[in-house]
């Protein structure tokens, strides 16, 4: 026996699938219906708990493919109904062994349609994952010992140590890009070197002196867990970058370029993790099933959360006019924008997938042909 | 530009008779689409031959036409209506070849009739499988190798290249008959010469078989932006091989890696692409190799379809309505997702359960055919469940089935093993008991291919059927989004989970305070039980909306109306059994429960509730029983002087030997407690009955065996009618045009009777009412009659009632214009007959309605397709005329089986049918046809100094009928058996029609009609109307083109055709 306990005390009990041991941090929930080992790989989730909302969550096992970095990031999954079956072409081991094997905390069993309810009412919070013997009262304490998500720099806890080079995988030879790692997910370093691209990849502690050394022709921002508004340092080297580089960004490296122009970011209700988010690119007219992992947003002009209409509105920065290219069509938030002047580009949503929908992936050709011209 | 202005009159074609591969699902379709576009304002210009739908309810449309889905009458139509569009994929195939023959002969040039939701082309790049492959090569997707073949030496030529085994696909048959999977050489020869000659134009296509793989489907919708979402993705248990059909689904997709299932949706967005399906929701099928993940594309449905209506009710996303509203120019982002208000359609469901769907067979039904599952889909009807676990879904799903014969699995494992190699009915039976005996994973693996992840479940569920059941039965709600948005729409189902902090389960149900009714469905669709009763149910729950209380529907069928969120307050996805109901009830206390909609489903719930508690609206249990019970009903008969056919029911073979001799000869014997005739049989000595006793376990379990003494040439009559215990209204009568020991479902009727004589109806009349009053019928009851032509005068029989809505329930609606159920309904709530102010001219003015059924033989390879005491149509058609014998025809030819104008009749007839049939001959050849017959026949023929040919009998060898007949130099088949039920020559006679696709009709009175028909056929073309003007519904405003109103002969018509009107008067006296 198991239990989920949250910030506000709402428990939900199951049995321990994973490793031994508690784990505390911010309770999220993803939609996804396949995609489990993508998503706790994936650095944006570090100190967060996944709650899927799929009951069957392991059907194909794991496999090194799916790894979206070297680790697993989350704190702990909890589930409805977790299968350990490695029967599948390509698996190499079972979820719940692999979890135990990296010690990370699992439950199942858990009414996780009831969690997940309890959450969209009352907003992601802090909570753990206990087994039976730890009284409440401890749980508790060690919920409230955590610090909340906001103004919180987690970066740095899954930056690389030092700067790393990546050959292109593609015959021809492309644009080599600058990367700032915040925590990028493998699929985005794989789809741009796919494309051509060299990869510098700079850890997020870097300068902007550092990243030109490099020469490059473009800079690549990315993913990552944590509160853009705690990245100042960071959004301070990129304002010194934007305008003499093309630049990409992604998730959190959407968020950081927003505020490096002078933008705001905010912290969403419950934020969106799933893969069937509809977003409208406001250009073209044009819908994508979208990927999603994001606890944060940026602010629209005039600092509304969300924007009525489908136009494609510009609003003043301190690099010129942003344009607003992207918008979620399920709560009008900000999904993208652009900065022609600066040869700016960002997105909030994952067009790398991984796991989700290839809807987006165009824009990775768009990136590499903006460096071109 | 959302809606689309330039078009005002839409037509929509639906999908006619309820037929294997086409079943409820095209009404569940049909009418969201006419709701949608009459929300929009668009007149719909509706034609359908099936009266038992809900879109051909006359609200739904402006103009509703119950004619034959054939490109003349639907051409007439046009003429008259002049839709501008008309709407071609909400019908199944059937809609889809018509609007392709509709685009082809031109019609749809000639009157300005735009193709919308899928063109011409893309229709012929989907449904031509040439065409299809060249298109998904074109667009780079792999599809199975494959060649076709007009000889067996083609055949063997290719046969390298394509290897074995193969699929072989005759072109141009009827649901892939005569196909099939040729494993070994011998088999292939076989297959090919047997597909060659079934198919019309000699040929096959030769597949590349991908047996084995996993089989998955993808649900998709795109809009005029060219935006595309998958709405769901199924994957079929089964692999592939077995028809989705037959195969056991689950949804969404369980075993493939996202990386994988990225792949299939990639490719299912570039298929509907490349096929070019502008607007509206595709089925893509797609094969995935296990180990190498290798995929190829099976097929795509450019339409909504089976698969569509499951993915549906699974994610909450209703398909057909917005592929609607897609067709007449809205996006999918400016249509709002209604179960969350807040979102829009231009998302992909996601969603928090698991559900799984169970095809329903019936060949117990369908004596010596072959009942192995194949490539060509034969169950007749579907249940879906939703748990959230697989475990959870999967029995429920189980326990929705409904079988009435239990499968026997008492048989050593490794014959139960050798079964599971072949896929049949009952494989999950199987696996589940081999499993409980020990097999392991390995093993069924081996034989079935299924995937292990299934397999582990099940194994799981034989080591214990009860854990997936543990914790409290918790209703939550279906919201496409997995609770990451509120969901207003209330469509629960029931999970077994912890319950909350309280102890008590969490349940999702927002109740209210308004009073509510419970209406129990009828389950999986099943010969003797589909569409009528789903009917009967919907019209429940309007009419339990329209008295101010919640509808509440418990149903567990995917295709049905019922199981659509709009019809009812609330709708609970469940299994028909007393614990699944109670357990609904427990949460809604409803005033009432309606049981006598659903057909026996409900019914045999009845007893349960009541002595649960629950208070049954209508009908008593009682009463009820008294209706089923022989003894009680005999009793009742005897006390109204009432007669019945001499009966006797014993409980061994010796008692029942010993009845026979004083019920008499012939006799009709059944087990005690069957519907739809389960194992009837007619009988003429004792020999038979010993042979039948033997050959069916009739007294097993210590059954009861009923031996009814069968009426010869007897007129078989159906009555329904409204009782509220005090007053009867005589819904309409119906004489049968075959004779009584044609079961009822299976047999044509006609209304109003065309024969039986104002004495005859007035005692019908007086009977039915008697019936009604002394069982203290509430709501709707269904009586059968035999009338009995003796010497002097014709003599009434009562051969049953059944005091709860019936089969002919929608089509009586329809011909009379009384919405029967409805009115059923109201009395049930406490209104009575007279305060319903009935219309006292209900009776369409002049005109004759025919019901004919459709059989599904042709999907039953060895079946005889002679009609019995037996139920077995799937569906049913309704012909509209002036005369009977045009009404006749009509219903015929919407049945898939038009009469010919012309060509040669082979009529072979019993010995005491030599004279009668003597007589249709001769008329026949009045009519300008070529006779040929048997010997014995053509000696009876000859006599009446009728030209005929003689054709050798197949024991007198070839050449001989069977030989012509499958020749093509036969168009009609004129066949009745002996009596003696020696029916092995005969049998050959109709197996060959059938294949053929010849009308080939059985009794007698069943040829006068044709005959009759084809006279009037010659007259000229049928008119069609449409039900607005059958009864007089005024006409929505605005209809451009509105039709003639009727001649005034036709008014008088309606003076002298008081009948109908009289019966209401008196009856409501
Ligand atoms: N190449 C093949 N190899 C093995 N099975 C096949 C192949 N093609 C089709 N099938 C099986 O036959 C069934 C029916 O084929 P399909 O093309 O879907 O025809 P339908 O139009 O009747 O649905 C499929 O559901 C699948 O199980
Ligand atoms: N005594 C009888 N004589 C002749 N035909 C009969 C007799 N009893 C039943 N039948 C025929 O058998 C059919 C099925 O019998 P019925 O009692 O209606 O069974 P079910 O309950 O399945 O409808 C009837 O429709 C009728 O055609
Ligand atoms: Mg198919
Ligand atoms: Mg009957």
């Amino acid at each position: 026996m198991s239990y989920v306990l949250l910030e506000d005390g709402a428990r939900f009990d199951g049995e321990a699938v994973g490793a031994p041991g508690q784990a505390t941090g911010e309770v999220v929930f993803n939609t996804a219906m396949s995609g489990y080992q993508e998503s706790v790989t994936d650095p944006s989730y570090a100190r967060q708990l996944i709650t899927f909302t799929y009951p069957h969550i392991g059907n194909y096992g794991v496999s090194a493919a799916a790894m979206e970095s070297d680790r697993i990031h989350a704190r702990a999954a909890i589930m409805r109904d977790a299968r350990n079956h490695a029967g599948h072409a390509g698996s190499q081991a079972g979820w719940l062994d692999w979890l135990r094997e990296n010690e990370v905390p699992a439950i199942s069993g858990v009414d996780t349609r009831a969690l997940v309810r309890h959450i969209r009412e009352a907003g992601s919070m802090r909570g753990g994952v206990f087994p039976a013997d730890v009284g409440e009262r401890d749980a508790a304490a060690a919920i409230v010992a955590e610090e909340s998500m906001v103004g919180l720099d987690l970066a740095r806890e899954v930056t690389a140590a030092a700067v790393v080079e990546l050959a292109t995988t593609a015959r021809a030879q492309g644009p080599t890009i600058a990367l700032i790692d915040t925590g990028v997910k493998s699929s985005i370093t794989a789809s741009l070197r796919a494309r051509g691209a060299r990869l510098q990849i700079h850890p997020c502690t870097t300068s902007a002196e550092a990243v030109m050394a490099g020469a490059p022709d473009a800079l690549m921002l990315v993913n990552g867990p944590g509160d853009p508004a705690a990245l100042g340092y960071l959004v301070a080297e990129v304002r010194k970058l934007v305008g003499s580089l093309p630049v990409f960004g992604i998730c959190l490296g959407h968020q950081l370029l927003c505020r490096a122009v002078g933008l705001e970011t905010y912290k969403l209700r419950f934020g969106h993790r799933g893969a069937n988010h509809p977003v409208k690119d406001l250009r073209t007219g044009r819908i994508e099933i979208t990927s999603q992992n994001h606890g944060f947003a940026v602010l629209g002009p005039g600092g509304e959360r969300t924007i009525e209409g489908d136009r494609p509105v510009r609003w003043e920065t301190d690099f010129g006019a942003a344009e607003l290219t992207h918008l979620n069509l399920y709560d009008r938030t900000v999904e993208g924008l652009r900065l022609p002047d600066a040869r700016a580009s960002t997105v909030q949503y994952h067009p790398e997938a991984g796991p989700g929908p290839h809807d987006a992936l165009h824009l990775f050709d768009e990136f590499i042909a903006a460096i071109g011209g | 530009m959302p809606r689309r202005e330039d078009i005002h009159r839409i037509m929509i074609l639906g999908s006619g008779p309820i037929v294997i591969g086409q079943a409820a699902e095209f009404d569940y379709s049909g009418a969201q689409a006419c709701k949608v576009l009459a929300e929009e304002g668009y007149e719909v210009i509706l034609v359908n031959s099936n009266p038992a739908t809900i879109m051909t309810d006359p609200e739904f449309a402006t103009a509703t036409y119950i004619e034959p889905l054939l490109p003349g009458p639907v051409a007439q139509i046009i003429a008259r209506e002049r839709p501008d569009a008309l709407l071609p994929t909400l019908g199944g195939q059937t809609a889809l070849n018509l609007a392709k023959a509709l685009h082809e002969d031109g019609t749809l040039e000639r009157y300005g009739v735009e193709l919308i939701g899928a063109d011409y082309e893309a229709i012929r790049r989907a449904e031509d499988r040439d065409l299809f492959r060249e298109t998904m090569v074109a667009a780079g997707l792999r599809v199975p190798k494959s060649a076709i073949a007009t000889s067996v030496e083609q055949a063997l030529a290719v046969s390298d290249q394509i290897g074995l085994p193969a699929i072989v696909r005759p072109a141009f048959t009827l649901g892939g008959q005569g196909g099939g999977i040729a494993r070994t050489r011998e088999e292939y020869g076989r297959i090919v010469a047997g597909g060659i000659a079934a198919s019309p134009i000699g040929q096959v296509l030769i597949e590349e078989s991908v047996l084995g793989w996993g089989e998955f489907e993808l649900e998709v919708m795109r809009d005029r932006n060219d935006n595309v979402v998958i709405v769901c993705s199924i994957e079929n248990v089964d692999p592939m091989g077995v028809h989705t059909g037959d195969s056991v689904t689950v949804a969404p997709q369980q075993t493939l890696p996202d990386s994988v299932y990225q792949l299939l949706r990639d490719q299912a967005i570039a298929v509907i692409r490349a096929v070019g399906v502008e607007t509206g929701g595709a089925n893509v099928q797609f094969a995935v190799e296990p180990r190498s993940g290798e995929i190829v594309v099976i097929e795509m449905n450019p339409r909504v379809s089976r698969s569509s209506a499951l993915a549906s009710k699974a994610t909450g996303f209703p398909i057909a309505k917005i592929a609607a509203r897609l067709a007449v120019g809205y996006a999918l982002e400016e249509i709002s997702n209604d179960i969350t208000r807040a979102t829009p359609a231009s998302f992909e469901p996601t969603i928090d359960y698991v559900v799984v769907k169970w095809p329903r067979f019936a060949f117990e039904k369908f004596e010596g055919v072959d009942a192995g599952l194949t490539t060509h889909m034969k169950s007749v009807g579907e249940a879906m469940a939703i748990g959230r676990t697989f475990a959870q879904a999967f029995l429920k799903a189980m326990r929705s089935r409904e079988l009435d014969v239990t499968p026997a699995l008492d048989i050593p494992l490794e014959e139960l093993l050798g079964r599971l190699a072949q896929p049949g009915a009952s494989r999950y039976d199987e696996l589940l008991e081999a499993l409980r005996r020990g097999a392991t994973i390995e093993q069924l693996h081996e034989r079935t291919s299924i995937d292990p992840w299934f397999l582990h479940e099940l194994a799981a569920i034989a080591a214990d059927p009860q854990a997936p059941f543990a914790g409290v039965r918790s209703f939550k709600s279906v919201d496409t989004c997995a609770a990451e948005f509120a969901a207003t729409t209330p469509y629960h189902y029931s999970a077994w989970e912890r319950p909350g902090p309280d102890g008590a389960a969490r349940h999702e149900v927002i109740r209210g305070d308004r009073p509510c009714v419970v209406i129990l469905g009828s389950g999986p669709n099943r010969i003797g039980q589909g569409i009528e009763f789903d009917y009967c149910c919907v019209h429940a729950a309007m009419t339990v909306r329209a008295s101010g209380r919640d509808a509440v529907m418990i149903n567990c069928n995917p295709e049905t109306v019922s199981t659509d969120y709009d019809t009812s307050d609330r709708l609970y996805f469940e299994p028909l059994t007393l614990e699944d109901v109670l357990a609904v009830i427990e949460l809604e206390r409803p005033e009432g429960v309606i049981v006598q909609f659903g057909g026996q489903t409900p019914l045999r719930l009845a007893a349960g509730l009541v002595s649960a508690g629950v208070r049954l609206l209508g009908t008593s249990v009682d009463a009820i029983d008294a209706a089923e019970d022989r003894g009680r009903f005999g009793e009742l008969l005897r006390r109204l002087g009432y007669q019945a056919p001499p009966y006797a029911t014993a409980g061994t073979v010796e008692e029942a030997l010993a009845a026979a001799g004083q019920v008499g000869f012939p006799l009709l014997v059944r087990p005690s407690y069957v519907l739809g005739g389960r194992a009837m049989e007619i009988v003429y000595s004792l020999e038979d009955l010993a042979g039948y006793l033997g050959r069916s376990n009739a007294h097993a379990q210590g059954r009861e065996i009923y031996l009814d003494h069968f009426l010869e040439n007897a007129i078989e009559v159906d009555v329904d009618a409204l009782c509220d215990g005090t007053d009867v209204v005589i819904g309409g009568i119906m004489q049968h045009v075959e004779e009584a020991g044609i079961h009822s479902g299976d047999s044509a009727c006609v209304l109003p009777p065309h024969s039986l004589g104002d004495e005859m109806l007035e005692r019908i009349r007086e009977q039915t009412r008697g019936i009604a009053l002394e069982l203290g019928v509430v709501g709707l009851i269904n009586v059968q009659f035999a009338v009995v032509q003796a010497r002097a005068a014709a003599e009434l029989f009562v051969i049953e009632a059944n005091p709860r809505a019936s089969r002919t329930v929608p089509f009586v609606s329809k011909a009379v214009g009384l919405p029967l159920a409805k009115l059923a309904c109201r009395l049930m709530l406490g209104e009575s007959l007279a305060s319903l102010e009935l219309p006292s001219d209900p009776m369409s003015g002049g005109y004759v309605a025919v019901k004919e059924a459709v059989l599904p033989f042709n999907r039953f390879f060895g079946a005889d397709s002679l009609l019995g005491p037996e139920m077995r149509s799937t569906g049913e058609v309704m012909g509209v005329a002036r005369d009977f014998p045009t009404a006749f025809a009509k219903a015929q030819a919407a049945a898939g089986s038009a009469l010919p104008q012309s060509g040669t009749v082979f009529v072979t007839v019993t010995d005491a049918d030599k004279a009668a049939g003597a007589g249709l001959a001769a008329q026949l050849h009045d009519l300008g046809f070529r006779i040929v017959a048997t010997s014995g026949t053509a000696a009876a023929i000859e006599r009446m100094g009728v030209p005929v040919t003689t054709l050798r009998k197949v024991a007198e060898g070839s050449p001989h009928v069977v030989d012509a007949i499958a020749g093509g130099h036969v168009d009609l088949v004129i066949n009745t058996p002996t009596g003696s039920g020696a029916r092995s020559d005969g049998w050959e006679i109709r197996r060959a029609a059938v294949t053929r696709g010849i009308p080939c009709i059985t009794t007698l009175s069943g040829g006068q009609a044709a005959a009759r028909a084809i006279r009037a056929a010659r007259e000229g073309q049928a008119a069609v109307i449409s039900l607005q003007e059958l009864h007089g519904g005024a006409r929505p405003a605005g209809g451009r083109n509105a039709a003639p109103a009727l001649p005034e002969s036709a008014a008088a018509e309606t003076e002298a055709k008081v009948v109908s009107a009289l019966e209401l008067k008196r009856g409501a006296a």
